[in-house]
């Protein structure tokens, strides 16, 4: 194959062997191997919290390993810190961006390396021409002159992706690229992968998106609870293979849903206007209605109106024209307390800003709306015994890890189990309607399958639920019934059974509606 | 064996505790303090001896160290860590502390009443003062988005003047070309050494009140839902929104509570200690230093009243020193900066052991 043929085989560039790293008790990494070749793309797939970033943080310096030996180019190093790792030419794009927002691109990108011009001026010119010449050279595609709050998300990636290059690495982390990134941004990503392999570079990148390692990997390391599975050549290895080998077990990726019939209309919403914080009218006569036992799939380009229409429903925005009833009653601009007592939960789309206080326990989190009831209070006193069972039915209930995290803050558990935290409150809350956002963004087959299965169960328990997700995929595979969303309004809406890809994407762009 | 490991442990849970450090500055905090001792010409040890020798003299000083001088820094050093466990920066204890003392110092003056209904009306109307002066700021927040630091540091300035004012007043004024106020009627006074001779001259029952208030605010902070919800907003106000808890309420309710906190400090200084207010020559600080009391217990309530002993003590052995009292400012001022870098001693001790521990 063309591809495997840059792989220099002879020559690993980063080994790591046998790699320990103990958090207190808990293992993270529990004996890792992980093997690099020169030119190679290596992925490292594992569920969340399976240890992928332990490790590629222990490779980046910012971990010492309880014990293992880490080789670079083939000689022993001890990495004591990230200025080490970066003279070894390792260097990591985060998942969180680290740019200076008022900055141009080149700006950043030389940021504590800058050429400099007698009397301490910053040489912009030899930067520029540094900086371009190096995007050519990959095919990155960025402004060098454009400032980072005005550029895209995907062009904000090049840029860290630029100002790693710029310090001269040859071993390149990325730690899951592609989570915030469109459809269209993660296939340039993958070319520009391909591009830095071709020249020589070695790429490992984290990620549990089992699509993108079979458009991009050579090579992938699986890890599952902090412990080695197999490392895999990615042509000779099926989707499904890679997923039992992540998860443990196979895994089902279709949702497995029975016909039932709707019943009532939960939640009705006609003609609602609304404007974004620019003023701009977002919303512009939209209709909804949502039955129970009845999954409605919003599908949509972002930026459509979506969030705002969740926004109303949740009560954290206001409208400015229409209605909408919940069960009959008047849910028109109340606030969120109300909107809650009248049978709306909802999964939110940020859940760092909406969905978790983060320095709050897991404990504490899944009480969040219900301090004031009984058992877990009474007459305004906490009661901790009542709490502490509910949290662990809970954990143990959604496979919440690690087991026992009832009273750590809900900041230390991973993205995936922060989710199943969110999922386990807002199911437990049993409302007659679900509205779930993103409900599975940054998660991994195996939390995906679970996070499906009991959004199918509350449509099975005759709740309505209403799903919002940019993931056509997902909007197809679990909808009863898809509503296109275009500039405000619900410009289709069809079947979910008789969904067809091509049609919806078609709509989702505005192009011709068929009304069912 | 058994014993190492749980030796090790227990290194392990000191080098993570919040009162390692705190220690830890304290001792940064007195070695900086015998630095400017040796600076001025004073032996530091021998000082040193003679600031603890005069504390713990008898139990006149005792009771000056620990009663007379720390019961205000208790309540105002609470009402700084009730705010801070909310997420609201109460930079404003000073004016309601100021606020408190007047409301006191009203009613204890033109109010005739029996002693058991005159001394909790004085309280009471504190009490009300308090919870406007900080509800007001939580008001302006919450309907004009007013920033609450600005708002607080003027009303620090608004009740300055405003103490002033009615110091001046005629009636209020105790006449004669004076700058101070008439005195409280005796049945608004809670001194308790007419009882207690051994005691300093003017050492009160306010401190029973204020350790009923620690245990109270200790409390609702961890015991009760009110708690519970004025937390989650001080997290995360978005989130807490989310769930349906009334954020604008709570910052209201948070601020009414912390601006009572400061002003009963106020209102029992007034009962217990001056009997009067006088007109500022410049802000007296008990609520400012209610937030260097809050930092040094890490706003835990229990850790505030260590605090506030400790402050206390330290402030009337400064007034008996042979060396000049501001060597306690020094020693303080240290203290709180020490504390306030501690995240970065804990990171500077935890990256040690990790070395250690590594490859």
């Amino acid at each position: 194959m063309e591809e495997n043929g840059r792989i220099d085989m002879s020559r690993p560039t980063v080994e790591m062997k046998n790699i320990v790293k103990m958090f207190g008790s808990f293992k993270a990494n529990d004996g890792i191997n992980l093997t690099v070749h020169k030119g190679e793309i290596h992925a490292i797939l594992g569920e969340n919290g399976a240890g992928k970033s332990t490790l590629m943080n222990i490779l980046y310096g910012l971990y010492h390993p309880t014990s293992g030996q880490i080789f670079i180019n083939g000689k022993e190093v001890s990495i004591s810190g990230p200025n080490k790792a970066i003279e070894l030419g390792i260097g990591m794009v985060h998942q969180h961006f680290m740019l200076v927002q008022p900055f141009t691109v080149a700006e950043n990108i030389i940021l504590g390396m800058e050429p400099m011009l007698p009397g301490g001026r910053v040489n912009m010119k030899a930067a520029r021409a540094k900086v371009n010449e190096i995007s050519a050279r990959y095919g990155l595609q960025v402004n060098a002159d454009a400032k980072i709050e005005d550029i895209s998300v995907g062009m904000q990636q090049r840029a860290e992706i630029l100002k790693v290059l710029y310090r001269g690495a040859d071993i390149l982390i990325l730690d899951e690229p592609t989570a915030s990134l469109t459809p269209q941004e993660i296939e340039e990503l993958i070319e520009i992968m391909h591009n830095l392999a071709r020249e020589g570079k070695t790429v490992i990148l984290i990620t549990h998106k089992l699509k993108e390692i079979k458009a991009a990997a050579d090579y992938c390391t699986i890890i599952r609870q902090g412990k080695y599975i197999n490392t895999v050549s990615v042509a000779d290895t099926t989707e499904q293979q890679l997923a039992a080998m992540m998860v443990g077990r196979s895994v089902e990726f279709k949702v497995d849903k029975a016909a039932i019939e709707p019943g009532e209309v939960a939640l009705e919403v006609h003609d609602l206007h609304a404007k974004d914080y620019r003023n701009v009218e977002v919303l512009r006569g939209l209709d909804l209605t949502v039955r129970k036992g009845e999954i409605v799939g919003i599908a949509g380009i972002d930026g459509n109106g979506q969030t705002e229409l969740v926004e109303i429903l949740t009560g954290l925005k206001k409208a400015t024209h229409g209605a909408i009833t919940m069960n009959g009653h008047d849910a028109y601009n109340k606030t969120p307390r109300q909107l809650f007592d009248m049978g709306i939960s909802s999964i939110p789309a940020d859940r760092h800003k909406h969905g978790l206080v983060l320095d709050f326990s897991v404990e504490d989190n899944l009480i969040l709306q219900n301090a004031d009831e009984k058992p877990y209070s009474n007459h305004g006193a906490l009661n901790f015994k009542a709490i502490d069972e509910h949290a662990r039915e809970l954990i143990e209930k959604y496979d919440i890890r690690p087991r026992g995290c009832e009273h750590e803050p809900a900041g230390d558990l991973s993205g995936g189990n922060q989710q199943k935290v969110i999922i386990a409150r807002e199911v437990t809350n049993d409302k007659d309607l679900l509205i779930a956002v993103n409900p599975t963004r940054g998660l991994d087959v195996g939390a995906i399958e679970y996070v499906h299965k009991y959004i199918v169960d509350q449509r099975n328990k005759h709740k309505a639920v209403l799903l919002v997700s940019f993931e056509l995929d997902e909007v197809m595979s679990l909808s009863d019934r898809i509503d296109v969303i275009f500039e405000g309004k619900i410009v289709g809406s069809v079947r979910g059974s008789e969904a067809d890809e091509k049609q919806l994407g078609l709509m989702m762009a505005g192009g011709s509606a068929h009304e069912e | 064996m058994k014993n190492s490991i749980n030796t090790k442990r227990f290194i392990e849970k000191l080098q993570e505790s919040a009162f390692t450090y705190t220690l830890i500055s304290i001792i940064i905090g007195f070695i900086v303090g015998a630095i400017a001792l040796l600076i001025a010409g004073y032996n530091p040890i021998e000082s040193y001896g003679k600031l603890f020798g005069v504390i713990f003299r008898s139990t006149k000083n005792i009771s000056y160290s620990f009663i007379e001088y720390s019961v205000p820094y208790i309540l105002t050093g609470l009402s700084v860590a009730f705010a801070f466990k909310t997420g609201v920066f109460n930079i404003g204890a000073e004016g309601q502390y100021v606020m408190g003392s007047v409301a006191a110092m009203l009613v204890g003056a033109f109010v005739k009443a029996p002693a058991y209904i005159h001394i909790p009306l004085c309280i009471i109307a504190a009490l009300a003062a308090g919870a406007l002066w900080g509800g007001l700021v939580g008001f302006l927040k919450i309907r004009f988005g007013a920033h609450e630091v600005l708002c607080m540091i003027m009303f620090n300035w608004i009740a300055y003047y405003f103490s002033n004012f009615i110091v001046n007043l005629d009636g209020v004024n105790v006449g004669g070309g004076k700058t101070w106020s008439v005195p409280i009627a005796d049945t608004a006074k809670i001194t308790i050494s007419d009882w207690l001779p051994g005691l300093s001259p003017k050492a009160h029952f306010g401190v029973f009140i204020a350790l009923i208030c620690v245990v109270v605010i200790y409390y609702i902070i961890n015991r009760t839902t009110l708690g519970f919800k004025l937390k989650a907003v001080g997290f995360n106000r978005s989130a807490a929104e989310y769930a349906g808890i009334n954020a604008n309420g709570s910052v209201l309710t948070a601020l009414s509570i912390s601006g009572m906190l400061a002003s009963l400090a106020g209102a029992l200084q007034v009962m217990g200690v001056t009997y009067k207010v006088s007109q500022f020559a410049g802000q007296e600080g008990y609520g400012f230093q209610g937030i260097t009391v809050a930092l040094i217990g890490g706003t835990n309530p229990f850790g505030v009243l260590l605090g506030a002993e400790f402050f206390g003590a330290m402030k009337f052995g400064g007034t008996r020193f042979d060396a000049p009292s501001e060597i306690v400012d020094i020693i303080m001022g240290c203290i709180v900066l020490c504390i306030a870098i501690s995240s970065l001693l804990r990171m500077m001790i935890s990256s040690n052991k990790k070395n250690k521990g590594g490859v």
